[in-house]
C-alpha cells in the first residue's frame, strides 16, 4: 500500500515538471515568435502608406518635390543579385560536390575550415575586401564590385548546403549506381547530383536571401545611384542602401519612404524563404 | 511466363561460359577482406558453378555480404577497405592490375537488400540507367524495348507496362525490388549478386522474388545472401555456410550441394546452424 502511493506520488512530481518544462518552452517560443511578429508588423504598418504603383515605378525625386519610388533600387538589386548569383553558383556547388564525394585529407579539411571562417568574416569588411580588387584599381563605383562582394558572401553557404545535400543522398543510391558498372563522374553527375538537387537549390535560394539584404558590402562597391542603371559597370541603385539613405535624412517623408522600402525587401526575402521550402517539399512529395 | 528468342542472343555470352571444359564461372580463390585495419573475411576460396543459383548463408557478422561486395569490386567503395586474394571471372582475375571495376560490374550485376531505384528517374529511366548513363540506348524506341525485355525477365512488366514514365518510388517495395533486378539484367550481366534481396519484402513479394531466381538461373549464374535458411533451401542449388571465429573475423566453414549440406553436413559447426543449436 505505500508503494502504491510512493508510485502515485512520483507520478504526479513527473506530471508537475512535465507540465512545467511545457510552459516555459511554449513561452519562450512564444515570445521569440511574438519579437518576429511586432517587426514585422511594424514595417507593415509603417511601410503600407508609401506602397503604391508611384513608388514601384519611379525613381527617388529630389528632397522638396513630393513622391517618387525606388524603383530604380529594385531593379538594380535584382541585377546585382543576378550577376552574384552567376559568380558563386558553379564555384559552390562544385566545391561542395567536392567536399561531398572526394572530400578526406588535409586540402579538403582546410577547404571545409577556409569556408567556414569565410562565413563568418563580417560583410563590411568583405565589401572592403572588394572595394580594393574591384573599385580602387579602376577608380570607379560599380555594380559588378557589389556583386561580387555578394558572391564571396554566398560562397560558404551553397559550399556546406550543397555538400550537406550531397551527403544527404543515401549510399545505397550511389553503390546502385556504381554496380550498375557506371563510372564515377557518371554515378556523380547523372544520380547523385540529380538526387541531390532540391536540396542544393534551397541552399542557393537561402543564400540569395541572406545577401539581399546586405547592405554594408555595397557601401563602396555599388554606391547608389538616383537614377536609371542598367550598366554593371556603373555605380547602380540598390535597395538596401536607398532605404538606408533616405533612413538617417532628416526629411519626414524620406523616413516614409525608407519603411516602404523595407517593406518591400521583407517580403522578398520572406518569398525567398517559402520559395527554398516549397522547392524542399516538392522533393519529399515526389 | 514465354521468353522470346532474343533473350537468349543478348545473353549467349553468359551461355558460353558453361560449355567450357571448367564448368567455373567465378573462381574464389584465398580471399581476405579488410575495412581500414579490421580483417572482415579470411582466406575464403570456392567456385561458383555456371547458371547455378548459390546461397551464402550463416549468422549475421560473418562477412557473407562482405564477400559477395568483393565479387563486383563495390567492397573497395567503401572507404579504408580493401582486398587480397583472386577472383577469377571466366579466368580472368578482377583484381589484376590495369581491370577497370566498371568493365566488372557490368558483367556481374547486383541487386541490394533495401530496393534503391533512382529517386529522381521514371520507372523506364531506372531500368535503362545503366545504358543511357554512358551513352547507350539513346532513342526511346531503343529503351522501350531494353525496358520490355528485362522487365519481362523480372515478372513485372505487365504491371507497369502503363505506367513506365511515372517515378520509380511510386511502385511497391517488391515492385521497387523487381525493377533493381530488372535494372541490374539491362546491362546484360553475366553473374548476378543478390543481397538478401527479399529481407526487406512481404511474404508474398518474397515469394515472387524467389520464383525470379529459379527462373533467372536458366541464363544467369545467381549468387545470393540470405539470413533464411528456407530460402536457401528452397532456390539453391549449392550452399556455401560461413561462421565468424573466435576473433571475429568470417571464414567459410563448408561448401557444396544444397541438398547435401542441409542432410548431411560435414562440419559439426554446419550442423549446429542449420538445426538451430547455433552457439
Amino acid at each position: 500500500m505505500a508503494d502504491v502511493i510512493a508510485v502515485r506520488r512520483t507520478m504526479q512530481m513527473r506530471r508537475v515538471r512535465s507540465g512545467v518544462s511545457v510552459f516555459l518552452t511554449a513561452l519562450c517560443a512564444g515570445s521569440a515568435a511574438a519579437a518576429l511578429l511586432l517587426i514585422l508588423g511594424y514595417v507593415v504598418h509603417a511601410g503600407i502608406a508609401s506602397i503604391g504603383l508611384p513608388f514601384l515605378t519611379q525613381v527617388p525625386h529630389p528632397v522638396g518635390i513630393p513622391g517618387g519610388g525606388v524603383a530604380n533600387a529594385i531593379v538594380g538589386t535584382g541585377i546585382t543579385v543576378a550577376i552574384s548569383v552567376v559568380m558563386a553558383t558553379p564555384l559552390g556547388v562544385l566545391t561542395g560536390v567536392y567536399l561531398a564525394i572526394y572530400g578526406r585529407g588535409a586540402a579538403a579539411s582546410s577547404i571545409r575550415f577556409l569556408s567556414d571562417v569565410l562565413a563568418g568574416v563580417p560583410s563590411i569588411a568583405i565589401g572592403l575586401f572588394a572595394y580594393v580588387v574591384l573599385v580602387a584599381p579602376f577608380k570607379h563605383f560599380s555594380a559588378i564590385s557589389g556583386a561580387f562582394a555578394f558572391a564571396v558572401l554566398m560562397l560558404p553557404v551553397i559550399i556546406r548546403t550543397t555538400e550537406e545535400a550531397i551527403r544527404s543522398v543515401p549510399i545505397a543510391i550511389r553503390e546502385g549506381a556504381l554496380a550498375l558498372g557506371l563510372p564515377i563522374y557518371a554515378t556523380t553527375l547523372r544520380v547523385v547530383i540529380p538526387a541531390a538537387r532540391a536540396a542544393i537549390i534551397t541552399g542557393l535560394l537561402l543564400s540569395i536571401a541572406r545577401v539581399t539584404g546586405e547592405t554594408a558590402p555595397l557601401l563602396f562597391t555599388a554606391f547608389g545611384s538616383q537614377f536609371w542603371e542598367f550598366n554593371p559597370a556603373n555605380p547602380m541603385a540598390q535597395l538596401p542602401l536607398q532605404i538606408f539613405n533616405y533612413a538617417i535624412s532628416p526629411y519626414p517623408e524620406w523616413h516614409q519612404q525608407a519603411w516602404g522600402g523595407a517593406l518591400i525587401l521583407i517580403v522578398v526575402v520572406l518569398f525567398l524563404n517559402i520559395l527554398a521550402r516549397a522547392a524542399l517539399r516538392s522533393r519529399a512529395s515526389r | 511466363m514465354p521468353i522470346s528468342a532474343d533473350v537468349f542472343t543478348a545473353t549467349a555470352r553468359g551461355k558460353r561460359s558453361g560449355e567450357g571444359p571448367s564448368k567455373v564461372q567465378l573462381s574464389v580463390r584465398s580471399l581476405s577482406a579488410h575495412y581500414g585495419k579490421r580483417l572482415a573475411i579470411r582466406n575464403v576460396s570456392l567456385d561458383f558453378k555456371p547458371r547455378t543459383v548459390t546461397a551464402l548463408i550463416g549468422p549475421s557478422g560473418c562477412g557473407k555480404t562482405t564477400l559477395l561486395r568483393c565479387l563486383n569490386r563495390i567492397h573497395e567503395v567503401t572507404r579504408g577497405a580493401s582486398v587480397s586474394g583472386v577472383v577469377e571471372l571466366e579466368g580472368q582475375d578482377i583484381y589484376a592490375p590495369g581491370v577497370d571495376p566498371v568493365a566488372v560490374r557490368r558483367r556481374v550485376g547486383m541487386v541490394f537488400q533495401r530496393p534503391n531505384p533512382f529517386p529522381t528517374m521514371s520507372i523506364l529511366d531506372n531500368v535503362v540507367a545503366g545504358l543511357r548513363l554512358v551513352g547507350e540506348c539513346r532513342s526511346r524506341g531503343e529503351k522501350l524495348e531494353v525496358a520490355e525485355r528485362t522487365l519481362r525477365l523480372a515478372a513485372l512488366w505487365d504491371e507497369v507496362k502503363d505506367k513506365l514514365d511515372r517515378s520509380g518510388l511510386s511502385l511497391s517495395g517488391g515492385q521497387q525490388q523487381r525493377l533493381c533486378i530488372a535494372r541490374a539484367l539491362a546491362t546484360e550481366p553475366e553473374v548476378l549478386l543478390m543481397d538478401e534481396p527479399a529481407s526487406a519484402l512481404d511474404p508474398i513479394s518474397t515469394a515472387k522474388i524467389e520464383d525470379l531466381m529459379s527462373t533467372l538461373a536458366e541464363r544467369y549464374t545467381i549468387i545470393v545472401v540470405t539470413h533464411n535458411m528456407q530460402q536457401a533451401a528452397r532456390v539453391s542449388q549449392e550452399t556455401a555456410f560461413m561462421l565468424a571465429g573466435e576473433d571475429g573475423v568470417g571464414e567459410l566453414v563448408e561448401f557444396g550441394p544444397t541438398t547435401e549440406l542441409f542432410t548431411r553436413p560435414k562440419d559439426r559447426r554446419t550442423e549446429d546452424y542449420i538445426t538451430g543449436r547455433f552457439g
